[in-house]
């Protein structure tokens, strides 16, 4: 059968209600086939890969290869290499929970990032082990209950995006589905380039973070204006440009509208204060480091 | 054809190169590579090769170097690396995926001793841990026998009745670090031997497909049972494998197994890569003394040439098997194999395991003379004999 990106995830596949990750694979889809474009997809063990259903059917509309755990970018090293040998089209993209990302496949992805490999890698981060039933991960932020931190996870999320953009790679930057403009141009953007372009994606999980599936978009909303995710984007890992500017809004309604974090247990002023200097280094870094 | 001195190693560099190369006219080739002693040689050998559509990558781990080797093979190259010891277990997990894809892969491995302790002499364990993979396994004895095996081991594993990856093996030190006259190839045999890689399940870039993700419990049985018949048809298409590698090289890469002096034979050594060596030197000077001793040296060992097996003991009444490796708490792996293939068959039959050579021990002919004296005075056999304990006296437990 054809592929297309134009439908990459086919109606009929059984993910949950509010799944960000199905969000982002209907926005990637779309982006792709705006910009003539197509993509193999590489996945390592995760929910992506479940939503591909049973064999032999498929929910994906592009060709799919299921990689072990740590594996999606070494094994999306080999299948770009062969595309490049041969002069053939198409992105070969790595679709990637957190846990794939910041724990088991960090050390394979720093690797093909090192050798900038010709790959774009799309983390989708929905902060937590959401295939195995909800355990933290290192991209699970502090404060939120999973089953193996029953009383809310004491230390905070990784950061991800200055870990790779530490490696110089051509293309670093976080998408939201709740901004699907700017996630469109951004992946418009990763297409124009070559080498390893790593993308992360704020991936609302109603499962996961106890939320009613109809917030899913208006959660990461939030994220995004109060500060909580950043939208920017890192050019050669030197180059720094904020696409949206939060708006002053309350980091609170986040929290109130996610079970996962106990009533009352979040310290705000302290959440406040890291959303505030969080946004003042990336300016720091946007105004002296400028893509201009 | 050139005879040059080289190490085995080397030999294995220079098969898995060419066979690569052989494929630039149809997909090209790839490979994850990651050092470890006592491979290292053969992944240095790669990555100085002059690839005409080809490209080694160095990656951060074993694990790394399969998962690129399994991209490049689901896209239609022709994919290989090497390993060792620890190397191969780190790897693993990849390495049972390459065999569930069914991918042609050929792997060159020199045997090490796995660790804790820090060890890096010869030892078996570590490509039998692998054993119940979906992986043909060949077990060699010489640089030559490295050398064409491994070439022989593409054409098979890419043969459309096979579809299996393929572990070639050899002995740390004695074999890869030992220089001998070898027969290298020459580019254009190797081009006429390994014709164009084919896949027939490889990924097309316009195809929606998915590989990989879930199946249900009849489609994975289907899919494990496919793995069985392509194991058993292997003997069959190994011997062409190696009719044509002879017509092509003008050498016999060797036969799946290898008797010697087996004809009238009471009493029987099976034995695998240089140990089989040394144990047919001593079967030799045996024989001019006129004792009934043979060898069956085993190349093949998964899938497991039973029937083969015994044939070539068929007029024993004593087998020792020798062991460079152990299963902890069940004794070498070839002799559970080897008893099994005599289950219910040849009850009659002593079959007397021998530990030699474990953890790099010198398995000396003085160690096969002893092992040779054991068996043949004992009334019935017993537990796994270690051999090499306290100066290269046999232990009993």
């Amino acid at each position: 059968m054809n592929a297309t990106a134009e439908c990459l995830l086919r109606p009929g596949n059984t993910n949950c209600g509010g799944c960000g990750m199905s969000t982002g694979l209907t926005m990637l889809g779309r982006a792709l086939a705006d910009a003539g474009d197509s993509c193999t997809l590489v996945i390592p063990a995760c929910c992506g890969i479940v939503t591909a259903g049973a064999y032999p059917t498929t929910s994906y509309g592009v060709p799919t290869i299921a990689s072990t755990f740590a594996s999606s970018p070494a094994v999306a090293s080999g299948v770009a290499t062969i595309r490049d040998l041969n002069d053939e089209p198409g992105q070969v993209v790595c679709w990637a929970g957190d846990g794939g990302t910041y724990d088991i496949g960090l050390a394979t992805l720093s690797a093909a990032a090192e050798r900038n490999e010709n790959i774009i890698y799309i983390c989708y981060d929905n902060e937590i082990y959401g295939n195995t039933g909800g355990q933290r991960s290192s991209a699970t932020p502090a404060g939120a209950k999973t089953s193996t931190t029953p009383s809310g996870k004491r230390e905070g999320k990784k950061d991800v995006m200055s870990i790779m953009a530490a490696h110089r790679i051509p293309y670093a930057a976080t998408l939201s589905v709740a901004h699907p403009g700017d996630f469109a141009r951004k992946i418009a953007a990763a297409l124009s380039m070559s080498g390893m372009r790593f993308l992360l994606m704020h991936s609302p999980c109603p499962t996961g973070w106890k939320s009613e599936p109809a917030d899913s978009i208006e959660l990461v909303r939030i994220a995004v204006k109060s500060g909580l995710f950043p939208v920017y984007e890192v050019f050669d890992g030197v180059s720094y440009r904020i696409n949206v500017e939060p708006d002053g809004t309350d980091p609170a309604a986040y929290y109130d509208r996610q079970r996962r974090f106990g009533a009352g247990e979040i310290d705000l002023d302290a959440t406040r204060r890291e959303c505030a200097e969080r946004m003042a280094r990336l300016r720091v870094l946007a105004e002296r480091f400028s893509t201009d | 054809m050139t005879v040059q001195v080289v190490t085995g190693n080397q030999a294995a560099g220079h098969a898995l190169s060419l066979a690569a190369e052989a494929n630039r006219t149809a997909r090209g080739a790839a490979c994850g590579i990651y050092p470890i002693t006592p491979q290292t040689e053969i992944v240095e050998y790669v990555a100085k090769f002059p690839f005409s559509k080809g490209r080694v990558v160095p990656v951060e781990s074993e694990h790394s170097a399969m998962a690129v080797s399994i991209g490049a093979s689901l896209s239609g190259a022709r994919a290989f690396t090497a390993s060792s010891a620890n190397g191969l277990a780190y790897m693993a997990e990849n390495v049972m995926v390459a065999g569930f894809y069914r991918l042609p892969i050929v792997m060159v491995a020199v045997n090490r001793t796995l660790g804790p302790p820090w060890n890096i002499w010869a030892d078996q364990g570590d490509t039998l841990m692998l054993r119940d993979f979906p992986w043909l396994q060949f077990y060699c004895e010489t640089n030559q026998e490295v050398l064409d095996t491994t070439l022989l081991a593409f054409r098979l594993a890419e043969d459309a009745r096979i579809l299996l990856p393929a572990l070639t093996c050899m002995d740390a030190f004695i074999v890869s670090h030992t220089q001998t006259e070898t027969s290298m190839p020459e580019q254009d045999q190797v081009d006429r031997y390994l014709p164009d890689l084919r896949l027939p399940h490889r990924m097309h870039y316009d195809e929606a497909r998915t590989v990989g993700g879930l199946a249900w419990p009849h489609e994975g049985l289907s899919m494990r049972l496919e793995i069985d018949e392509a194991m058993k048809r292997t003997p069959a298409v190994y011997e062409a494998c190696r009719q044509a590698f002879i017509d092509i090289f003008g050498r016999d890469p060797g036969d799946t197994i290898q008797p010697y002096e087996t004809d009238d034979a009471e009493t029987v050594v099976v034995a695998t890569g240089t140990m089989a060596t040394t144990a047919r030197e001593v079967v030799r000077k045996r024989r001019e003394a006129g004792r009934k001793v043979g060898l069956v040296k085993l190349k093949l060992f998964r899938p497991f040439p039973e029937e083969r097996l015994r044939d070539a003991c068929g007029s024993a009444n004593r087998i020792a098997v020798l062991d460079r490796n152990y299963a902890a708490g069940a004794g070498g792996v070839f002799w559970q194999d080897t008893r099994a293939a005599f289950q219910g068959r040849r009850d009659d039959l002593l079959i007397q395991n021998y530990l030699a050579g474990l953890c790099g021990g010198d398995v000396t002919p003085a160690v096969i003379e002893t092992i040779l004296d054991d068996l043949e005075t004992r009334e019935a056999a017993g537990e796994p004999v270690w051999m090499g304990i306290e100066s290269g006296e046999e232990v009993t437990q």
